[in-house]
C-alpha cells in the first residue's frame, strides 16, 4: 500500500507545480465579462478623509464603476474580531495604504489607470509613527494584559542579582510569492462564489456576507490552493475578497481583484515589531528567580488579530525556562501604520527572544557559559508549570538539548570560534544555541475545531474534503494519508478537492500550525464512520463477526472459516450501496482539555508542546557589519512524524523564513509614514545562497505525542521558524568577541548590516571604557 | 509598412498582432496566449517567478519575462514551462528532479526555478554551490528555505542537455518599426537616423530598467528605439592595453573580458543584479541611467573609463569623470548616445579592488559601492583613484580621500571621506553608517593590500 502515515510522500501537487499546471486563482480561465479591480490608497499617514471624486475615474475608458463606502448595501467593516474596520475609508485616514476606493473596469491597464484619477482630498495630521510614542500616550487598540506569576515585585528585589535591559524586533512582511486575490462570481438570486487566496474561507464568507448584507448562506468560499500563506492570508484575504464580492454583486459581472505586489505590501499588515523592557532577578548560580518584562507590540492602526499576537507573545516569554515570580505585560500600540497581523509563530517569536535576551546577559555577568545557563534554567521536574497556569507534561528539552549540541560538536567548534576570534581583528565568529517551547491550539478555546466531508463512490474512489487549506505545507497530502490509513487503500483512490464553505461549515482557519491536527482527526471521524458502517454491512452480509473482517492493501479480507474471501475495496464499496448503506459521512473533531480565561490570563490554553532546539553560527565583517550564517544545526519535535518529507521541508522553510526575519527583512517607513520597502528590490527576503551553507535538521525521533493527537504526530507549521533565534543569539556572540567579553551586547533585529555595525562600535567603545573583567 | 512581431515560442513560430509591442512578455503569455504557468510574482524583475527561457547562440539564457517588452521578443526562441517536455514526452528531467527534492511547497514560485534550472543544466553548470547560487539568484522561494531546491540542482548538474534548437526564423537584416513606435534599428547609421527624427523616444537596451514603466507603473512608453540589434553597440574588443565594451552588451556578454582584465570583479559580478537581469542588461545602460546606486560606474570610474558618444554630428569620447552631472542628469547631447565603453589596462604596480555591500549578498541593490584603483611603487602609493555608489547624487570619486591617501596614508584617506560626501538617509542605509562604511572600505583595502592572501569578507569563509 503506497502512502501510509508515517511515511515520507511527496506534495500532492508537486508535479503540476513543476509543470505550471497547479491552477491559482489568477490562472483560472475567466467567463466572458470578467471586470478587473484596482484599489485607490491613501497617501497620506493619518487625517480625515475631506473628499473623494470619482467623475474622472469613471470617464476613463473601459470604466465600469467606482466604488466608494457608500457602495456597500451592508455594513463597511471588514474586521476580523473587532469592528470598524472599514472596506473603504468614509472617515478617517488611519494609515498611509488605506483602501479608499475600487475601480472596476473591463482590463486590468483600465481600472489600474482609473484609479490613478480618483482625486482625494485629505486633511493631515500628525501620524503615531513608533512604538515609543504610542506607549507614550497611551494609545492602544486594546487594554493592556498581563500573565502574572507568584511576586515578581519582591522576589526581585530579594534576588542576590538583577539586570535591566532593553531591546526591539522589526515586523515582517510575509512575501507569499501570489499576492492577495480573489474572484467573486455572481450567481442566482444574489449568491456570490468567492475564489479567495484565504487561509480562512469560512471569515471570507462571514465578511462577503456582512458587506453585501445577506445570510452566510448565499456566500460560497473556495479555496483550492494558495500560493503561500504564511498568516498573511488569514484576515487580510477577507477584505480583499469582500471588495471582489460587493464588485461582483454592484455589476452583475464577474470581478477579479489581485492586488499587484506593491499594493498588496502597501495595504495588508505584517507581523508585530515589538519593543521590550525586562528586569531580571537571580542567584549566584544563574537561576532566574524573577522576571518582570514589557512587551510593547506594534499593532499598526487597528486591533485585527493583535489580541491573539499579544497573548501568544505573553505565553511564549517563558519559553523552556523555568520562572518561579513571573510578570509579563502586553501592550498593544496603535500607529498609523498597517494594521498587523498573523505571522507564523504568531507573537511566539516575539515572546521566546526575551529569554534568549536576560539568559544571555546573565551568563554574561557571572562570567558563565550561556548554553550551561540556559540548561540551568529548563523546565523539569517540579518545575513543570507556566507562568499562566499550564502543567508541562511532556518535556523533550533536554533530549532536543543533547541531540543538537552533540551533533553540533559545540565544544569543539567553540573552541574553534575562539581561536578564530582571537586570530581574526576584522571578522568575527558566533554561536548560538537556542531550545524551544512551543504552544499548540488556537489561544482561544472554541476556534479548535474542524469539520471534513468523505465520500467512498461505489468504484471504490474517495473523494475527500476537510475546512483547512492547503498552501503549500502540504496538509492536503497528510490529510490524504490519514483517510487511506483508515481504509487501508492506496492513496491514489483519494481525491481531496477544494475546500469550501459549501462542504464543510464553520470552519476554523488553517492557522497555528493546528491544519493536520484538527482536520486530520476530522476527516479520521468522517472515513471511520464509513468504515465502521461497511464493516458492519460486510459482517452480516457474510455472517461473520465483525472482527473477521480485515481491510488491508486495498482489499477488504472476510475471514470464514474454511472459505476466506477477499474483495477489492471497490467490490465492497458496490456491495454496500446495494445493501442501502450510507457511503457519506462528515466528522468533526474538537480538541479536549483546553480551556483559558482571557481575562484573568491563566488556563490550559494548548493541548500540547511542541520541543525543539537549535544551534547556529555565524560570521561577522566588523567593518562594514555584513554577516552570514555558515551552519545551523536543527533538532524539532514533530511527534510521530505523519510525513517526514513534508515535516522536513516545512522545518528548513521556517528556520529560513525566521532567519529573514532577525537579519535581513526590514521594513522602513520614512518620516511621513509611507512604507518604503513595498517590494521585492527594497525589501529583502532570504535568497537561496543565505541558507546555512551546513544545514543539518533532525526530527526528533522516537517521541510520539503524549496527547492523542492523530497519530501521536505533532504540529510543525510555526514551531521552527522560532529556531532562527540561535542566528540571532549568535550574532551577539560574533559582536561580543569585539569587546573580548567584557561589554554585553544590545543587538536589535533585525540584524541589518547597519544594526550589527552599529553594535560592534558600541561594544568597541564601551570595551575601552570597560574595567578590566573580573 | 506594417511590421509584425515574430518569434519562436516553444518550437513554434508565431506572429503577433492586436497587442502593442509595449506589451510585456508576461502579459502576452498569460492574458493573450492563456499560458499561464508562468507567473507574476512582482511585475520588477526581482522574484523571478516569470522567469522565462531564451534560447540564443546555441544557449539558454534565463530572463524575467515581467519586464521584457514583446518588441523586443522578436526573432528570439523563446521557451516556458509549457514547452519543457523530457525525450518520452513526460517530464522534463528538471522537472521530475525539482518534484523529486520535495524542492515545492506553495508551487507558485517554481515555474520560474524550473526555468533557472533548464538554463543551467542546459550550459553544463557546474554542481558546485556558487555555480548553483549564481544560477538561483534571481528567483525567490518563501516556503522550502532552499535547500531541496539546491538538492535538485545538484542532481541535475551532469544532465546530459541537447544544445537548444537552432531559430528557424532568418534574422532581420533591415530595420523593423513596430506600431510605429517601437524602432528596431540593424546599424548604427539607421540609429541616429532614428534617434534624431525621434527625440522624445526612450532608448531600450536590455529593459531591466525601463521595463518596469510598462510592468509596474503600467505606463509603457509611447515611443522607443531599440539598441540590442546595432552590431556597432554590441562589439567587444580587447588589445594588450584596452578594453572596449559596446554600450549595448549585456553583462553577460562583457563579464569574461572584464573579469580577465579584473579578477576582483568575479564576485562583483555576480552580486550584479541576478543572472536573468545580467542576461538582458547591458552596461550601457547602467551608464545612461546614471543611477546614483548603479553597480559598474563606480568600478568604471574607478578604471578610468571613457565613453565614445555618437550623434548625426560625429563621434567623440568622454571620460567618465565628467559623464554624471547631477541626479539623473548626463553630459549626453541632444540626439547623442553611448556607443562603447573603454578601459586601460592595469598598469605595472596598479592593483584593483571593489566592494558592494547591500542587506542581501545577491541580486540587492548597493547600500554602498566601492571601487579603487591604486598604483604602488617600492612600497608607496603613487596614484588612487577610490570611487563610490550610494554616497551622494551620481556615483563619483572621492577626490578628497585620493588626495590624502597619496599624502598621508590610509587613516587620512578614511578621515577624508567625510568631506567628499553628504550621503541621504534612506531604506537601504543611514548617512552615518554609509559614511563609516565608505570610510571602513578603504580600511579593508590597505588590508588587502598589505596582505593579498587574507579573508576579509564573510563570503569567503
Amino acid at each position: 500500500m503506497k502512502a501510509a502515515v508515517h511515511t515520507a510522500q511527496r506534495h500532492d501537487s508537486a508535479l503540476k507545480h513543476v509543470t505550471g499546471q497547479a491552477l491559482y486563482i489568477d490562472d483560472m480561465p475567466e467567463p466572458p465579462g470578467t471586470l478587473h479591480g484596482a484599489l485607490v490608497l491613501s497617501t497620506i499617514a493619518c487625517g480625515r478623509l475631506v473628499k473623494t471624486d470619482f467623475a474622472a475615474a469613471s470617464a476613463m475608458p473601459g470604466v465600469v464603476a467606482v466604488l466608494g463606502p457608500q457602495d456597500i448595501p451592508g455594513r463597511n467593516d471588514v474586521a476580523a474580531i473587532g469592528q470598524n474596520e472599514p472596506l473603504f475609508a468614509a472617515d478617517r485616514i488611519e494609515f498611509a495604504g488605506q483602501t479608499l476606493a475600487m475601480v472596476v473596469a473591463e482590463t486590468l491597464d483600465a481600472a489600474r489607470a482609473a484609479a490613478e484619477k480618483v482625486v482625494v482630498e485629505i486633511e493631515a495630521e500628525e501620524p503615531i509613527l513608533d512604538i515609543a510614542t504610542a506607549l507614550a500616550r497611551k494609545a492602544y487598540v486594546q487594554a493592556p494584559s498581563t500573565v502574572l506569576r507568584g511576586d515578581p515585585g519582591a522576589a526581585m528585589a530579594s534576588a542576590p542579582h538583577r539586570l535591566e535591559a532593553a531591546f526591539s524586533v522589526g515586523g515582517q512582511e510575509h512575501f507569499y510569492l501570489e499576492g492577495q486575490i480573489a474572484f467573486a462570481l455572481p450567481g442566482e438570486d444574489g449568491d456570490i462564489t468567492v475564489h479567495s487566496s484565504t487561509q480562512h474561507p469560512t471569515e471570507v464568507q462571514h465578511i462577503c456576507a456582512r458587506l453585501l448584507g445577506c445570510d452566510f448562506n448565499r456566500v460560497t468560499a473556495v479555496v483550492r490552493r494558495l500560493g503561500g500563506g504564511f498568516g498573511g492570508k488569514e484576515s487580510n484575504a477577507s477584505w480583499v475578497a469582500a471588495a471582489a464580492a460587493v464588485a461582483a454583486n454592484h455589476t452583475g459581472r464577474p470581478v477579479k481583484l489581485r492586488l499587484p505586489r506593491e499594493v498588496d505590501m502597501m495595504a495588508t499588515g505584517k507581523r508585530h515589531g515589538f519593543d521590550y523592557r525586562y528586569t531580571v532577578g537571580f542567584d549566584d548560580e544563574g537561576r532566574v528567580l524573577a522576571l518582570d518584562a514589557v512587551l510593547a507590540a506594534d499593532a499598526g492602526w487597528s486591533l485585527d488579530l493583535t489580541p491573539g499576537v499579544v497573548a501568544r507573545a505573553l505565553t511564549h516569554t517563558d519559553n523552556a525556562y523555568w520562572i518561579p515570580h513571573f510578570r509579563a505585560v502586553g501592550y498593544a500600540c496603535r500607529t498609523n501604520k498597517q494594521s498587523n497581523t498573523a505571522f507564523r509563530g504568531f507573537g511566539g517569536p516575539q515572546g521566546v527572544v526575551i529569554m534568549e535576551d536576560a539568559l544571555d546577559r546573565i551568563a554574561f555577568h557571572l562570567g558563565r557559559d550561556p548554553v550551561e545557563i540556559r540548561a540551568l534554567n529548563f523546565y523539569a521536574e517540579g518545575k513543570d508549570e507556566t507562568p499562566y497556569g499550564q502543567k508541562i507534561d511532556e518535556n523533550h528539552l533536554l533530549r532536543c538539548w543533547a541531540e543538537v549540541k552533540t551533533g553540533g560538536e559545540v565544544e569543539r567548534r567553540r573552541a574553534e570560534i575562539d581561536a578564530f576570534n582571537a586570530a581574526n581583528p576584522v571578522l568575527k565568529r558566533g554561536l548560538g544555541l537556542f531550545p524551544l517551547k512551543f504552544g499548540i491550539s488556537f489561544n482561544l478555546p472554541h476556534m479548535n475545531q474542524a469539520g471534513a466531508l468523505v465520500h467512498v463512490y461505489t468504484d471504490g474512489s474517495i473523494r475527500l474534503n476537510h475546512g483547512g487549506t492547503e498552501m503549500g505545507q502540504g496538509l492536503f497530502i497528510k490529510i490524504a494519508q490519514i483517510v487511506a490509513e483508515v481504509f487501508k487503500v492506496d492513496i491514489d483512490r483519494i481525491r481531496a478537492s477544494a475546500t469550501s464553505t459549501a462542504e464543510v461549515p464553520n470552519t476554523s482557519p488553517t492557522a497555528a500550525s493546528t491544519g493536520t491536527d484538527l482536520n486530520g482527526w476530522a476527516a479520521w471521524e468522517a472515513a471511520n464512520t464509513i468504515r465502521q458502517r461497511m464493516v458492519a454491512y460486510a459482517a452480516g452480509h457474510f455472517g461473520v463477526a465483525e472482527a473477521d473482517i480485515e481491510f488491508a492493501d486495498g482489499n477488504v479480507g472476510i475471514a470464514k472459516p474454511g472459505s476466506n474471501q477477499v474483495l477489492s475495496f471497490g467490490e465492497l464499496a458496490r456491495l454496500c450501496w446495494l445493501g442501502r448503506v450510507s457511503l457519506s459521512s462528515t466528522g468533526y473533531y474538537k480538541t479536549p482539555k483546553i480551556h483559558w480565561d482571557p481575562v484573568a490570563m491563566r488556563g490550559r490554553p494548548f493541548f500540547y508542546f511542541s520541543f525543539g532546539a537549535a544551534m547556529a553560527e555565524v560570521a561577522i565583517d566588523t567593518l562594514t557589519g555584513e554577516s552570514r550564517v555558515l551552519r545551523a544545526d536543527l533538532v524539532q519535535d514533530c511527534g510521530e512524524s505523519l510525513n517526514p518529507a513534508i515535516d522536513l521541508g516545512q522545518i528548513e522553510g521556517a528556520f529560513v523564513q525566521g532567519q529573514g526575519w532577525l537579519t535581513c527583512e526590514e521594513l522602513w517607513w520614512d518620516a511621513k509614514g509611507r512604507l518604503r520597502t513595498a517590494g521585492p528590490s527594497t525589501y529583502k527576503i532570504p535568497g537561496s545562497r543565505d541558507v546555512p551553507p551546513v544545514f543539518n535538521v533532525k526530527l526528533l525521533d522516537n517521541a510520539p505525542s503524549r496527547e492523542a493527537t492523530i497519530f501521536r504526530s505533532k504540529a510543525v507549521g510555526e514551531p521552527p521558524l522560532m529556531l532562527a533565534t540561535a542566528v540571532w543569539t549568535a550574532l551577539k556572540d560574533a559582536i561580543g568577541a569585539v569587546g573580548n567579553g567584557k561589554v554585553a551586547v544590545r543587538l536589535d533585529a533585525p540584524a541589518t548590516p547597519e544594526r550589527v555595525l552599529a553594535a560592534v562600535e558600541r561594544v568597541r567603545r564601551e570595551a575601552r571604557t570597560a574595567l578590566p573583567s573580573t | 509598412m506594417a511590421d509584425n512581431i515574430r518569434f519562436t515560442l516553444n518550437d513554434k513560430t508565431v506572429e503577433v498582432s492586436g497587442v502593442t509591442p509595449m506589451t510585456t512578455l508576461l502579459d502576452w503569455l498569460r492574458d493573450h496566449r492563456g499560458l499561464r504557468g508562468t507567473k507574476e510574482g512582482c511585475a520588477e524583475g526581482d522574484c523571478g517567478a516569470c522567469t522565462v527561457v531564451l534560447e540564443r547562440d546555441g544557449r539558454r539564457d534565463a530572463i524575467n519575462s515581467c519586464i521584457v517588452l514583446m518588441g523586443q521578443v522578436d526573432g528570439q526562441s523563446v521557451r516556458t514551462v509549457e514547452g519543457l517536455r523530457g525525450a518520452e514526452g513526460g517530464p522534463h528531467p528538471v522537472q521530475t528532479a525539482m518534484a523529486e527534492a520535495d524542492a515545492t511547497q506553495c508551487g507558485f514560485c517554481t515555474p520560474g526555478f524550473v526555468m533557472s534550472a533548464v538554463a543551467y543544466a542546459g550550459s553544463g553548470g557546474a554542481a558546485d554551490p556558487d555555480t548553483i547560487h549564481d544560477a538561483l539568484a534571481g528567483n525567490l522561494c518563501r516556503c522550502t528555505g532552499y535547500r531541496p531546491i539546491v538538492e535538485a540542482m545538484t542532481r541535475i548538474a551532469g544532465l546530459a542537455v541537447e544544445p537548444p534548437p537552432a531559430s528557424v526564423l532568418p534574422p532581420r537584416t533591415k530595420s523593423v518599426a513596430f506600431d510605429g513606435a517601437f524602432f528596431a534599428p540593424r546599424s548604427l547609421d539607421e540609429l541616429l537616423a532614428l534617434r534624431a527624427a525621434h527625440p522624445e523616444a526612450l532608448l531600450l537596451s536590455g529593459g531591466t530598467d525601463l521595463g518596469l514603466l510598462a510592468s509596474r507603473a503600467r505606463t509603457p512608453p509611447k515611443q522607443v528605439i531599440h539598441l540590442r540589434h546595432v552590431p556597432e553597440l554590441t562589439a567587444i574588443s580587447t588589445t594588450s592595453d584596452r578594453i572596449s565594451l559596446g554600450a549595448a552588451a549585456t553583462y553577460g556578454d562583457v563579464a569574461p573580458a572584464l573579469i580577465e582584465a579584473f579578477p576582483a570583479l568575479r564576485p562583483y559580478l555576480s552580486r550584479l543584479g541576478s543572472r536573468q537581469i545580467r542576461n538582458m542588461g547591458t552596461i550601457g545602460g547602467n551608464i545612461g541611467t546614471a543611477s546614483p546606486i548603479g553597480d559598474m560606474p563606480p568600478v568604471l570610474l574607478a578604471l578610468e573609463a571613457s565613453l565614445t558618444l555618437v550623434s548625426k554630428r560625429g563621434t567623440r569620447e568622454i571620460l567618465l569623470d565628467e559623464f554624471f552631472l547631477d541626479y539623473r542628469k548626463t553630459a549626453l547631447a541632444p540626439g547623442e548616445i553611448i556607443q562603447a565603453i573603454s578601459m586601460p589596462r592595469l598598469w605595472e604596480g596598479e592593483t584593483f579592488h571593489c566592494d558592494k555591500v547591500s542587506k542581501r549578498r545577491d541580486q540587492d541593490i548597493s547600500t554602498v559601492a566601492g571601487a579603487y584603483r591604486v598604483r604602488i611603487r617600492n612600497g608607496r602609493i603613487e596614484d588612487a583613484r577610490l570611487a563610490f555608489g550610494g554616497m551622494a547624487a551620481t556615483p563619483r570619486r572621492a577626490r578628497a580621500a585620493e588626495a590624502a591617501l597619496l599624502k598621508d596614508g590610509f587613516a587620512a584617506a578614511m578621515a577624508a571621506v567625510a568631506t567628499d560626501f553628504k550621503p541621504v538617509d534612506d531604506w537601504r542605509g543611514s548617512a552615518a553608517y554609509r559614511l563609516q562604511v565608505a570610510a571602513n572600505l578603504l580600511r579593508r583595502l590597505e588590508l588587502r593590500i598589505a596582505d593579498p592572501g587574507r579573508v576579509l569578507e564573510v563570503e569567503t569563509l
